[in-house]
């Protein structure tokens, strides 16, 4: 299955506080209410941006950096953000993203400019820039989540395996 | 021949509870001795155990789970997510720490839950304090966490190791807060992103235990998925009267692998200071004294701890908030609140004019408890100073020891809080306060 959709470039080290800020985190468990404050304090315009077609979020080194909230991976997937590619990713959320079923991908982001159309072949492993007519590598998966993604993320990997099966 | 490369603290208790000869890079499945949720992630945790369609956990006395982070609720969404977590407390059996206990990550060494040797892990980026007291301790997400307390397992990636030495002595008005604010400002956020912190020398050695969890709470300040420390006579005699589990102190090999090894000098560091946005850029205190402050903060997983509220007490006692300044007390735990008020610390406090909320996070995570106002600068012990994280993004948050927070809302600015710890500045306070 391929992946085509714009990209929305931001910088270096985004927290997760950035991605869904705490003062909503708590408010309630309705991912989709609140999904339109994704990004707000970086960008207050993120979702009504990504969510009519969907996109890519590319940001630079250190992505998901801070708190464990696994609403950071839900609220991107609830305003369409159809992967997030970034030069590295802090731990926590690495695992977070994978676990919820948010593709994340690790590769050199200088080579996306805003707005530029992407095309990404998540197990084909091709990640193609269309507008700057370039393809761009990246490191698969580590075998240990390839195969929990494989499974359609954590819980229906207990529920298939009624335990880890790694 | 072949030699065997030894072993970090994180390579030993990895190995120990995967029943695995595992080494840094290799992936494990390991036995978790414990399990934490609080109030922001437990309820999607909750969810990811129905979708498992599991009804129970692994062991209702290795789960518990905190109201901490909105506590008591300040709206009906929030009550909504608590009740969730009673019931879920009453079916399971797992123990609820409900309003007013205090912060998980003083709440689960205080009372036992996890002693030296134990790998553990939390549904909160700040799991890795108890590092101070030698447990591998880790921050997770919901689902991670579901499936912990579903099977009392989880997967690892075995970390690489940063060595920290802290040499020299600590200096008089400098604390345990400086020390791993210097080490954020060196290596920055990212410094040890997947790595575990392995934080030693005769500098760590010398701090309480208290001091030593305010150092370990900020290992993922710099990307860090544990700060480990070493259990001395300090870590035992702490545990002395806390449950019924025995501590079994891992230490590193003598010739175990490092990634990296970094030496810090701590003679040479003076109070430091966060400022607005990131936690990693960091100032010496004298860079950014005189900058004005309209609310103070003393608490959190971080410093809310007895020793925390006795040096900002040993401060505040006969002096005066400034008043334009609001300053806001949330001791980490019930019986820290208890003990800091048969001690008097809470009086003194209170007299100078702090604000004491319920044992808690406090406003720390922008939920409750004192949301500063537009344009307003904050002096906070918290562990975090991103833009919006207390609730307001037009606030500026800078991170600092108890120390410098008392100091500074006595001026109503940022002030370097070794002028109440010279020997004349201690006798003539001596005269003056009760």
């Amino acid at each position: 299955m391929t992946i085509r959709a714009k990209a929305f470039t931001y910088g270096d080290d985004i927290n997760t506080d950035y991605i869904i800020s705490g003062k909503y985190k708590f408010k309630s468990a309705d991912m989709e209410a609140m999904a339109v404050h994704a990004m707000e304090d970086l960008d207050p315009h993120y979702y009504e941006k990504v969510k009519p077609s969907g996109g890519f979020l590319v940001a630079g080194k250190n992505f998901g950096m801070g708190s464990s909230r696994e609403q950071a991976p839900l609220v991107l997937i609830h305003s369409s953000t159809k992967a997030v590619l970034a030069k590295s990713f802090a731990r926590i959320f690495y695992r977070n993203a994978i676990n919820t079923g948010l593709p994340v991908v690790e590769c050199d982001t200088d080579l996306i400019a805003d707005g530029d159309e992407l095309d990404l072949d998540l197990e084909g492993g091709v990640l193609k820039n269309l507008t700057q007519g370039t393809e761009i590598p990246f490191a698969p998966l580590p075998p240990v989540m390839a195969q929990l993604l494989a499974d359609g993320g954590l819980v229906e990997h207990f529920k298939k395996h009624g335990g880890f099966a790694v | 021949m072949s030699t065997i490369p030894g072993k970090t603290i994180a390579e030993k208790i990895l190995s120990a509870h995967s029943g695995t000869d595992a080494h840094a890079g290799d992936i494990v499945v390991a036995d978790v001795d414990f399990v934490m949720g609080q109030d922001g992630t437990t309820p999607l945790a909750i969810r990811a155990l129905e979708n498992m369609g599991v009804d129970r956990v692994f062991d209702p006395a290795k789960v518990a789970v905190v109201m901490d982070h909105s506590s008591p609720s300040p709206i009906e969404g929030v009550s909504a997510l608590h009740t969730m977590m009673r019931e879920f407390g009453k079916k399971t059996g797992a123990k609820v720490y409900d309003v007013g206990c205090g912060v998980c990550h003083q709440l689960i060494p205080e009372a036992g839950h996890v002693v030296p040797g134990d790998l553990m892990v939390g549904c909160d980026s700040h799991t890795c304090t108890y590092g101070a007291v030698n447990v591998f301790s880790t921050g997770v997400g919901s689902t991670d966490g579901a499936a912990a307390m579903a099977s009392g397992k989880l997967w690892f990636k075995v970390p690489d190791t940063m060595k920290v030495t802290y040499t020299g002595e600590l200096q008089p008005g400098v604390f345990s807060k400086d020390l791993i604010l210097a080490l954020a400002g060196q290596i920055g956020v990212d410094g040890a992103t997947y790595m575990a912190l392995e934080l030693g020398g005769p500098v760590i050695d010398a701090l309480s235990v208290d001091a030593r969890m305010t150092i370990s709470n900020m290992a993922i300040e710099v990307g860090a998925k544990a700060g480990l420390m070493r259990a001395d006579e300090k870590t035992l005699a702490w545990y002395e009267g806390r449950g019924e589990r025995t501590p079994a102190p891992v230490d590193p090999d003598a010739d175990a692998v490092y990634a990296e090894e970094l030496t810090l000098d701590a003679s040479v560091i003076g109070p430091q200071i966060a400022k607005p946005h990131a936690v990693d850029n960091v100032s010496p205190i004298e860079e950014v004294a005189g900058t004005p402050i309209a609310q103070g903060y003393i608490g959190t997983c971080t410093n809310g701890r007895l020793e925390d509220l006795k040096i900002a007490a040993d401060i505040l006692r006969g002096r005066t908030v400034h008043p334009d300044v609001r300053l806001i007390v949330a001791p980490a735990s019930k019986q820290i609140l208890l003990d800091a008020m048969e001690a008097g610390y809470i009086r003194d406090l209170v007299e100078a004019g702090a604000v004491l909320v319920t044992p808690g996070c406090g406003p720390c995570v922008g939920t409750h408890n004192g949301v500063p106002s537009d344009g307003e600068n904050v002096i906070s012990t918290a562990n975090r100073n991103f833009k919006g994280r207390m609730g307001n993004s037009n606030a500026f948050i800078y991170l600092g020891s108890p120390a410098t927070v008392a100091a500074s809302v006595i001026e109503g600015a940022i002030t370097d809080p070794r002028k109440y710890f010279t020997a004349s500045a201690a006798s003539a306070h001596e005269g003056s306060a009760r």
